[in-house]
């Protein structure tokens, strides 16, 4: 039994995650303040969002909106979006460009790192009210969290403790990290933000999650992008907390693999095959998927030509935005961004191979909701947390349990 | 002043259209599109910007019946009916080229739930006469709805 919580995980084990996990509110306010809230970096956007001195973006970390701006010295600074005086959320734009950061309820006024630089009547008015004698606006600025980018990927935390960024991602998941993102210049090609009614557990669980690809994505295993017999990789940080599946494409069609997999579609071919014009690039060096899960917020996804950062938002324990962004390399010829626009088709809300990951996750929290004293199964490939050169394993899954249950105190 | 014979056989058009879409007709779909016509469902928020990611981005009479196929065969999802509701049509006429702009409301009943707007936003589309009447050589469905509800399945 939990000390903080008054919930009691059966069998101690990560390989049976009960449902009330998942639908809770007091498990989730929980969650909020110990992981996205606490000692973990979230995902705040990519540096080419805010290219130019006062460039600013609004999102969130867990339910807290924030502001990534860049000041006049280069630098990017993130400040909690409500203002030091009465609490107004001030800012209402999602992009923008701004001088200064300004609360329209009484003017207060922000510099772009945050410091209160002056507001109306602080004096009084011809001796009459103001501030008092030891008002000081340095007490009086923006919330400020810790910044740190990496190769042109933003992360904040509001924790003191954290540790640094690189620290945190871990050498082992770095790696795969700064295969995307070598500090080359990207090109931003656009956004899809969808609203999925699902705990934001079961997005991580997805892409921690190389047992349904090939299953319930039809279209993977029908071209080949996605099979269980394609050489794999599951590898964890330290901590069980990051993940990254790595695998490589095999000619696709009809094999042993496909036997057993009712959604295969034998005689599926498409009348129009540029969606899936695969042009292999240096910089994969070998693989042509690679899927990171860095904890708790974000996703990053090499799936063949189409790149994309896939940000999670919690709205409560029944449902998270999911924002994603896909993105380019500043060299790529006319050709190459035409198609990875044109393989995005298989991405976003309306994708041939994550629509339906939307609507699982949906179904799954139905299920959560109708016994919430029952639970889940994850022991394909065993009980431990571990790497392995397979995907027939919920590995991955099981690690994030382990660390989870360490930082929930669960 | 459009043409009232040209009004009224765009009305036509939008209104088969909707038909075909919200009486679950989807094969016909395709067929309002010239043979390299495009269907692009793009959010506000990144046609505003002029940024090209689109959330259906389909190049080709042939690509959307790979559309068709693959929402019928290999998408899993919840079943949902669509309900179109399409404004007055603004058009625009130079020679040939007929210009279309048109708000549109789709609302969705899912099984067991009330019906909710799915999606709200406005067509942009081009449209050629051929010889087998007005098709879409274009478009262009830029929708306000910021929040996807989940997941969309089917051409709007």
């Amino acid at each position: 039994m939990s000390d903080v919580l008054n919930h009691d995980w059966p069998d101690a084990t990560i390989s049976r995650i009960p449902y009330w996990l998942y639908t809770d509110p007091e498990i989730y306010r929980h969650e909020l303040d110990r992981i996205f809230y606490g000692p973990h970096w979230s995902y705040v956007g990519l540096s080419a969002e805010i290219p130019k001195h006062g460039d600013f973006k609004e999102t969130s970390i867990g339910e807290r909106s924030v502001i990534m701006v860049r000041d006049k010295d280069g630098g990017i600074n993130v400040v909690e979006n409500h203002c030091a005086h009465r609490g107004v959320r001030f800012c209402q734009e999602r992009f923008g460009t701004a001088k200064r950061l300004i609360c329209p309820y009484h003017q207060w006024t922000y510099d772009l790192k945050g410091k209160l630089i002056g507001l109306p009547f602080k004096r009084g008015f011809e001796g009459q009210g103001g501030m008092p004698a030891d008002f000081d606006t340095a007490d009086h600025g923006l919330n400020r969290l810790r910044v740190a980018e990496h190769n042109g990927v933003v992360f904040a935390t509001f924790s003191e403790v954290a540790p640094d960024l690189l620290d945190y991602i871990g050498p082992k998941i770095l790696k795969w990290f700064e295969r995307t993102f070598d500090g080359r210049e990207l090109t931003i090609l656009g956004y899809s933000r969808q609203r999925i009614p699902g705990n934001w557990k079961l997005m991580q669980e997805n892409i921690k999650d190389p047992y349904h690809p090939g299953l319930l994505h039809t279209w993977f295993v029908t071209f080949g992008l996605w099979r269980a017999d394609q050489t794999s990789q599951m590898i964890m940080d330290e901590h069980g907390r990051h993940a990254a599946m790595v695998s490589s494409r095999n000619a696709g069609g009809e094999g042993e693999v496909t036997k057993n997999v009712s959604s295969f579609k034998a005689n599926m071919v498409l009348n129009d095959d540029r969606i899936l014009d695969v042009v292999p690039e240096a910089w994969w060096d070998g693989p042509t998927v690679v899927m990171l899960t860095l904890f708790p917020s974000l996703i990053i996804q090499q799936q063949v030509n189409s790149v994309s950062t896939r940000q999670i938002m919690p709205r409560g324990p029944d449902a998270f935005d999911f924002v994603w962004t896909h993105f380019g390399f500043a060299d790529d010829t006319p050709e190459m961004t035409q198609r990875r626009l044109r393989q995005a088709n298989l991405f976003g809300p309306a994708g041939f191979v994550s629509a339906d990951d939307g609507e699982v996750i949906e179904f799954s929290q139905q299920g959560f909701r109708q016994d919430e004293a029952n639970a889940t199964f994850a022991e394909l490939g065993g009980r431990d947390v571990a790497d392995t050169d397979h995907m027939v394993t919920e590995t991955l899954i099981r690690g994030m349990y382990k660390y989870y249950r360490e930082v929930m105190e669960l | 002043m459009t043409d009232p014979a040209l009004r009224s056989e765009l009305e036509q058009l939008y209104a088969r259209y909707a038909s075909c879409l919200d009486n679950g007709r989807y094969e016909e779909w395709p067929n309002f599109f010239v043979e390299d016509g495009c269907y692009t469902l793009i959010p506000r928020e990144n046609h505003d910007r002029g940024l090209p990611l689109a959330t259906m981005a389909l190049e080709s009479r042939a690509m959307m019946k790979d559309r068709v196929y693959g929402v019928l065969n290999t998408l899993f999802f919840a079943p949902y009916y669509q309900r179109h509701i399409i404004g007055p049509l603004l058009i625009e006429t130079v020679g040939d080229d007929i210009r279309v702009e048109a708000n549109y409301v789709v609302l969705r009943t899912k099984r067991d739930a009330l019906s909710d707007v799915f999606s709200t936003g406005r067509y942009l589309d081009q449209i050629i006469r051929t010889t087998d009447g007005l098709r879409f050589a274009e478009k262009r469905c830029i929708f306000d709805s910021e929040m996807v509800p989940n997941s969309l399945v089917y051409p709007i």
